[in-house]
Order: structure tokens, then C-alpha cells, then sequence
């Protein structure tokens, strides 16, 4: 399989997937005090691994790995949906969302 | 082929660019609409991958349901976000030491490894010819994979209700209609006769129980 600039392989989407996981690592460090850009910046980390199990299930004809982005998605859904309580319950106990803030249990 | 090239490098530079775009954002509301935007164009490159089902998913269950819940979040606190903001400039080398080493290393492989094809030796589920891409994955997961099936729905259903049991809050000023007093209520204590005097305008004796 030759990859030129026009024929796409699966090392066009890998790298893709790849600067959306770096993107993600970064804005983990980038806004640190703030949890709501943080819980997004792992949805793109889990977005990044969805494209790469779905380019690798393409290129290899085999649906596994759709299969698998599928269990991603709803792990990262049930994951974005708890996060987010915690933080409303965390807001409505402290009235601040700041990551340093949070710091009740002493560990 | 071409044509499937120049989409795939639209939605490609459009995903990290909105990427980009979602942790530099000043106003996370911008943020929650670029990360839309990125779901999108994943849901584009999923498309070019033949997995309809997944970009259809992706549309469906992030943009319509993720994002707009993140949307209500930021909406919802009253957070001064610029404060959250202080030590963006000072995390920031770390950040892209890091992010640069995970990114070349990551790039690194590739490189070393080839962009060679995949390899097809072993396949657990291939890729049956001749039916659509949802109904061959309707075909595996109900039969193959129907026990990852019902725990992913068992992981939704415990995500529901610890969502529900975190958030919901009983306030005691509010009053709430309690059946079993309504039902326990008789004349004797929910009525009172009040003798009021001529020309006294006295408001009368509060009634027992709950009116």
C-alpha cells in the first residue's frame, strides 16, 4: 500500500488521531484550575482513540474495532455525565469549580 | 480517490484545528462549540471509513446529548472563568514539552514501524459483504458480543442513576405534596371554628396539620 499525498492510508489517520491526543494532554496541562476544560480535553482523548480503532477496523476488514469505538463511546458518555454531577454537587457545596480548591480529603 | 484525499484533509485540518481551538478558548462556552465542531469532523472521518453507524452515533449521542450537557454545566455555574484561567502562560512550556514528546514519539512509530498494511491474519469479526455497515455490526453485537452489550447498558444505567442520586436535592423550603397526609387529614384537624367578635377583623387560629 503506497501512501502518496492523495492516496490516504491508515498512517493519514493515525497521525490525526494522534495531534488530537496530544491536543487533549495539552489542554489537560494548559487549563489546569478548570475541571469543565479538563472533562473535554479527555473527551477529545477518547475521540482520538475512537479514530484509531475505527481506521484500524477499516484497514484490516475487520468490524472489532467498531465494535470496540462503540463500547468506548458509551463508557466516555456515562463517564461525562457522572464527572459533570460531581462538579454541580461540588459547585453547590463550595461555590467554586477551581482543581486547587478541591482539596477536602487531604490526600 | 481524490475526492475521498480532499475530504478527508478538510475534516482532518478542520478536527485538530477545532481542537486546537477547544483548550485555548477564553470563553468556555466557545470551548463547548468547537468541541461540537470536532465531533463533526470525527463523524466525517468515520464516514470516509465506512463506519456510518459510528458518525451517525457520534452526531446523535455527542452533539446532541454530551455537548449540549456540558453547554447546561457551564451555562448553569456561576464561575468567574477568566480567574480559572491565571497560570495558562506558566503551565504552558510544560504542557508542550510533553505534549511534543507523546506527539514525536508517537509520530516516531509510525514512521519506524511503516505505513505498511495492516496485518490480516487473524480476524475476529470480518467484514461481511454485501449488507450495510449498521446492519453488520446489529449481526455481531447481538450475537457475538450481546454480553459487552447489556454491560455497556448496565454501565448506562449506573451512570444515570448516580447522576440522578448526586444531583437531586430535596430543599426544605419548598413544600412538597406528601400523599399520606393528605389522606390522613379529617375535619377535626383540619377545620377550626373561630368565634370572631362584631367589628374585630382578627385573622383566625391556624388550623392543625398541614393546610
Amino acid at each position: 500500500m503506497e501512501t502518496g499525498i492523495w492516496e490516504i492510508g491508515i498512517g493519514h489517520y493515525l497521525t490525526v488521531a494522534a495531534c488530537l491526543l496530544t491536543l487533549g494532554m495539552f489542554g489537560i496541562f494548559l487549563n489546569r484550575k478548570n475541571v469543565i476544560i479538563i472533562l473535554m480535553s479527555v473527551e477529545l482523548m477518547l475521540l482520538a482513540v475512537n479514530i484509531n480503532l475505527v481506521a484500524f477496523a477499516h484497514f484490516s476488514g475487520d468490524l472489532v474495532g467498531q465494535v470496540f469505538a462503540l463500547f468506548i463511546l458509551t463508557v466516555a458518555a456515562a463517564e461525562t455525565a457522572i464527572g459533570l454531577a460531581i462538579i454541580v454537587v461540588y459547585y453547590r457545596n463550595r461555590g467554586s469549580i477551581a482543581v486547587e480548591d478541591i482539596n477536602m480529603m487531604k490526600g | 480517490m481524490a475526492l475521498t484525499a480532499v475530504f478527508f484533509y478538510l475534516f482532518a485540518t478542520l478536527a485538530v484545528a477545532s481542537a486546537a481551538m477547544v483548550i485555548v478558548a477564553k470563553n468556555p462556552v466557545h470551548a463547548v462549540l468547537f468541541l461540537i465542531l470536532v465531533f463533526f469532523n470525527a463523524a466525517g472521518l468515520f464516514v470516509l471509513l465506512n463506519a456510518e453507524f459510528l458518525a451517525m452515533l457520534l452526531v446523535i449521542v455527542y452533539v446532541g446529548a454530551v455537548a449540549v450537557l456540558f453547554l447546561f454545566v457551564v451555562m448553569m455555574l456561576d464561575v468567574d472563568f477568566a480567574e480559572l484561567r491565571a497560570g495558562f502562560i506558566k503551565n504552558a512550556p510544560i504542557g508542550v514539552i510533553v505534549g511534543g514528546v507523546v506527539l514525536a514519539e508517537l509520530i516516531a512509530l509510525f514512521v519506524a514501524r511503516g505505513a505498511g498494511p495492516v496485518t490480516t491474519a487473524v480476524k475476529g469479526s470480518p467484514v461481511p459483504s454485501g449488507v450495510s455497515n449498521t446492519e453488520a455490526l446489529g449481526l455481531i453485537i447481538y450475537t457475538k458480543y450481546v454480553f459487552f452489550f447489556q454491560a455497556a447498558g448496565l454501565i448506562l444505567l449506573v451512570a444515570m442513576i448516580g447522576a440522578i442520586v448526586l444531583t437531586l436535592q430535596h430543599r426544605k423550603a419548598v413544600r412538597r405534596q406528601s400523599i399520606p397526609v393528605q389522606v390522613a387529614r379529617t375535619p377535626a384537624n383540619a377545620m377550626a371554628v373561630v368565634k370572631v367578635a362584631p367589628g374585630e377583623t382578627g385573622m383566625p387560629a391556624e388550623p392543625k396539620g398541614q393546610g
